[in-house]
């Protein structure tokens, strides 16, 4: 039968280094097959986060080969097997065991973003028309690989100003959404540090949900922020009749 | 040994995170409670996110001849009258409800062409009557309940995960269990738990689920002396993927079928039209799971062992639109443009209609404290349950769980944990650590798993079940000498080496209560005793403990009241 060749690192916070395993390959196999079959017959503690096995949860995030991807939907098959495999954990994230990376930061992101807030009186009519486009960033399945990718985390670290484009999405499906009535462009401004991204569209190319991150989320809440806080004409207005409350 | 542990104290403590945890948690907040969630895996990833299809609720906004009547007879129709009516009666009466407030806070289903929201068609039901968004609705429906739960101020734990409820006398006093990223032990105190642990697919070789699901909500409670009901129902959907080897048994929602799909044999028979002629493949589950089965068994399935199903024919478009994941899941796994040929599908294991047995308006188990909602509870789905009737039930149910845990909270006396139940249960944690030899976790359950499949599968006889037994028996001394390798630090092996006491335990009742029940009736099929039995039809299985032995007994089903009763029996 025919193998392949991992190369799987191996550690904690404290450090690491890559481990070899040789698995047998079966049709149709993928990354995620591989790493439960080291688990169940040569490394019974390789800490792996997974559950669906089907692309739906977004846990088993890993970087194979150098890119940023599912495992459980990167087949073998695609993958040159003439060198070894590699299977890294997430960069941009603090290592907890082996494959297993800490996202808590994420967490406390999403935690800063107000919810939907429902306009008064609404009768709840909406027309699929009007969120087709919102449907598209519920999406969404957290798996974090477009944080992992985007530079601003991955090279910069700016967790701090920085929401990341996770969280872009996930504004711009409440921002766009037919029926809230409450205003997110400061927070975009001031705490999610959207004018930091660059649009160099890392986040969309690895996208396994395929949303449009950067053309449809991040550009037109990027618009949103400038013609409230950068637009001359508005800015008068403004100082004349006052601020929109937020 | 003096056990080192950290003390976290709430009102109500829910296991898992999941539809209904989530839900139970939101009913628990609103009654002011202080709520805690505990759960295996990240937020936001339990079983829940993988539902696809829909949640079923008579809101009439496509078919309007429908109302809750009519889902409570399809509801009782399906589960082959050996649900609790009157858990039958509440979920249809109160899904609407939840469906709109998921909406008001923030969910965004697929729309009617006037606004409202849209709803298909599914096996069992009626009318068009599920609310979807594509075919990844339990995704829409996770997010919107985390981030409202989140936003109100649950405290969650993630990744962690409960060994053992805590009681004081035979009250609920609380939870012991560990944080898998440092393997450091943790104890709730709690006057309330709600168990939304979900189902135990993952004693099966072939299943839809998720590592998560072991059964272990179900085990623990069995362990702190609730009752189990209902355990023989173990529901195998008919569209699993069968090929290639490593994909086996991921669910093809049953929204293929209700989008239109079609079932033929590798003779291009349309096999459906033998088996149940009016409602072809919009049967319900067991039905369409067991002519497959048959089907294959008798030489006409295709190529891998299975049956093509087919939705082709409608526009590519259509297809992509309605069911985006199943044709992502298609070409990237299987290399199947299902927008151009079929698909192979088999029957998985998929969900468990039995659970603990629950109080209908409370959800309260027969322990003191403890309530139970979702998967993890028995009652609503009786033999056989109808797709779209699991997110409706989380709601329905994990929301009602939430408030009387909370309304208990308040009024319980105060409860003390004594410290030898936590040493006993930290001893039994670190015991697969302190054997210097002894066998993989992981080889027992996949022996395990081959037990389940092949002796307690789709059809099942008496010799099987036996069998199954004494299988069962030896697994269990196996796990008894389980050896883990490695250190307490996020070590799967470790985990699963708990897992597999609550599988045995689940497992064990399972095939007990399928032993027992002679009659074949919704998901429960004995080739030995095919047909229904009149007397079996008042009869549900109840499990306990006694000491340390599994026991089994009959309890009634509840009657059903006159009016209701002839909305089940009358023809349409």
């Amino acid at each position: 039968m025919a193998e392949a060749i991992f190369e799987v690192f191996r550690g904690d916070r404290e450090g690491g280094q890559p481990a070899t395993y040789r698995v047998p390959i079966a049709p149709g196999m993928v990354v995620l097959d591989a790493l439960h079959h080291i688990q169940a017959h040569q490394a019974p503690d390789l800490a792996v986060r997974w559950n669906c096995k089907a692309g739906k949860c977004g846990s088993c995030s890993a970087e194979v080969n150098g890119r940023p991807r599912l495992t459980c939907k990167t087949r073998m098959d695609a993958l040159p097997l003439d060198k070894p495999i590699t299977v890294q954990p997430m960069k941009s994230f603090p290592v907890i065991k082996d494959l297993v990376t800490d996202v808590s930061w994420n967490y406390r992101v999403n935690k800063k973003i107000p919810p939907f807030d429902p306009r008064p009186g609404t009768d709840w009519k909406m027309y699929q028309e009007d969120i087709d486009r919102v449907q598209e960033f519920r999406k969404c399945i957290e798996c974090f690989l477009c944080q992992n990718v985007c530079h601003v985390l991955r090279e910069h670290d700016e967790m701090e100003e920085f929401g990341g484009p996770r969280f872009f999405v996930r504004v711009a499906g409440l921002e766009m959404h037919p029926l809230d009535s409450k205003s997110r462009t400061r927070l975009l401004k001031d705490e999610l540090g959207i004018g930091l991204c660059n649009i160099t569209k890392c986040c969309t190319e690895v996208c396994p949900e395929e949303i449009h991150i950067t053309d449809n989320a991040i550009i037109p809440l990027k618009e949103r922020v400038v013609d409230e806080f950068y637009d001359p004409v508005l800015m008068l207005v403004r100082k004349i009749r006052g601020a929109k409350q937020d | 040994m003096t056990t080192e542990y950290e003390t976290h104290d709430h009102d109500v403590l829910i296991i898992g995170a999941g539809g209904a945890g989530l839900r139970a948690a939101l009913g628990a907040l609103a009654q002011g409670a202080r709520v805690g969630v505990v759960c295996k895996s990240l937020l936001g990833k339990a079983h829940t996110v993988m539902a696809e299809g829909g949640i079923a609720a008579a809101m009439a906004n496509v078919d309007s001849a429908d109302d809750w009547r009519t889902h409570f007879r399809d509801t009782m129709r399906g589960g082959k009258l050996l649900n609790n009516w009157r858990m039958a009666q509440i979920h249809a009466q109160e899904a609407p409800e939840r469906v709109r407030e998921l909406e008001q806070w923030g969910a965004l289903f697929d729309r009617t062409q006037d606004g409202q929201i849209l709803q298909r068609a599914f096996g069992g039901h009626t009318f068009r009557r599920l609310c979807h968004v594509g075919d990844r609705t339990g995704l829409e429906m996770i997010r919107t309940l985390q981030d409202r739960g989140v936003q109100l101020g649950i405290d969650v734990y993630m990744e962690c995960t409960i060994s053992r409820l805590l009681k004081d006398g035979d009250r609920i006093a609380g939870a012991f269990g560990y944080w898998r990223e440092q393997g450091r032990f943790v104890v709730f105190r709690a006057k309330s738990i709600v168990m939304a642990t979900g189902g135990i697919g993952k004693a099966w070789k072939i299943t839809s689920n998720s590592w998560e699901y072991t059964g272990d909500g179900m085990a623990l409670a069995y362990d702190a002396g609730a009752e189990l009901m209902d355990m023989e129902f173990v529901q195998f959907h008919p569209t699993g993927m069968v090929w290639p080897p490593g994909v086996q048994g991921i669910l093809v929602t049953e929204a293929v079928r209700g989008e239109g799909g079609i079932l033929r044999n590798k003779l291009g028979e349309r096999f459906m039209e033998k088996y149940d002629p009016k409602r072809m493949e919009l049967s319900t589950r067991d039905v369409v799971a067991r002519s497959i089965y048959t089907e294959v068994r008798e030489g006409r399935g295709t190529e891998h062992g299975g049956a093509y199903l087919d939705i082709s024919q409608k526009p590519a478009d259509y297809v992509k639109k309605k069911l985006p994941s199943m044709y992502h899941q298609f070409k990237e796994l299987a290399d199947v443009d299902i927008t151009k040929g079929p698909m192979e599908v088999g029957p998985t294991c998929h969900y468990m209609m039995g659970g603990i047995r629950v109080d209908a308006e409370t959800a309260k188990s027969s322990v003191p404290g403890l309530f139970a909602a979702g998967e993890a509870a028995a009652g609503l789905h009786g033999a056989n349950r109808l797709g779209g009737n699991s997110l409706s039930d989380l709601l329905v149910f994990g929301r009602r769980a939430g408030l009387a845990a909370a309304d208990h909270s308040k009024i319980a006396q105060t409860t003390s944990i004594d410290s030898t139940q936590i040493e006993e249960a930290a001893r039994e944690m670190l015991a697969p650590f302190e054997r210097k030899a002894g066998e993989s976790p992981y080889a027992i359950h996949s022996d395990l798993q081959e037990t389940m499949q092949n002796l307690v599968g789709i059809f099942r006889n008496k010799e099987d079940l036996l069998r199954a037994l004494e299988e069962l028996e030896k697994l269990k001394h196996r796990v008894d000498h389980v050896n883990v390798e490695g250190s307490r630090l996020f070590n799967p092996g470790w985990h699963l080496a708990q897992d597999l006491k609550a599988m045995l335990t689940v497992s064990e009742a399972v095939t007990r209560s399928a032993l027992a029940r002679e009659e074949s009736r919704g998901a429960h099929s004995r080739i030995d005793h095919s047909g229904l039995d009149p007397t079996w039809g008042t009869k549900n299985n109840v499990i306990v403990r006694e000491g340390s032995t599994m026991t089994l007994r009959q309890s009634p089903v509840p009657e059903i009241p006159g009016e209701l009763k002839q909305l089940v029996a009358e023809e349409k």
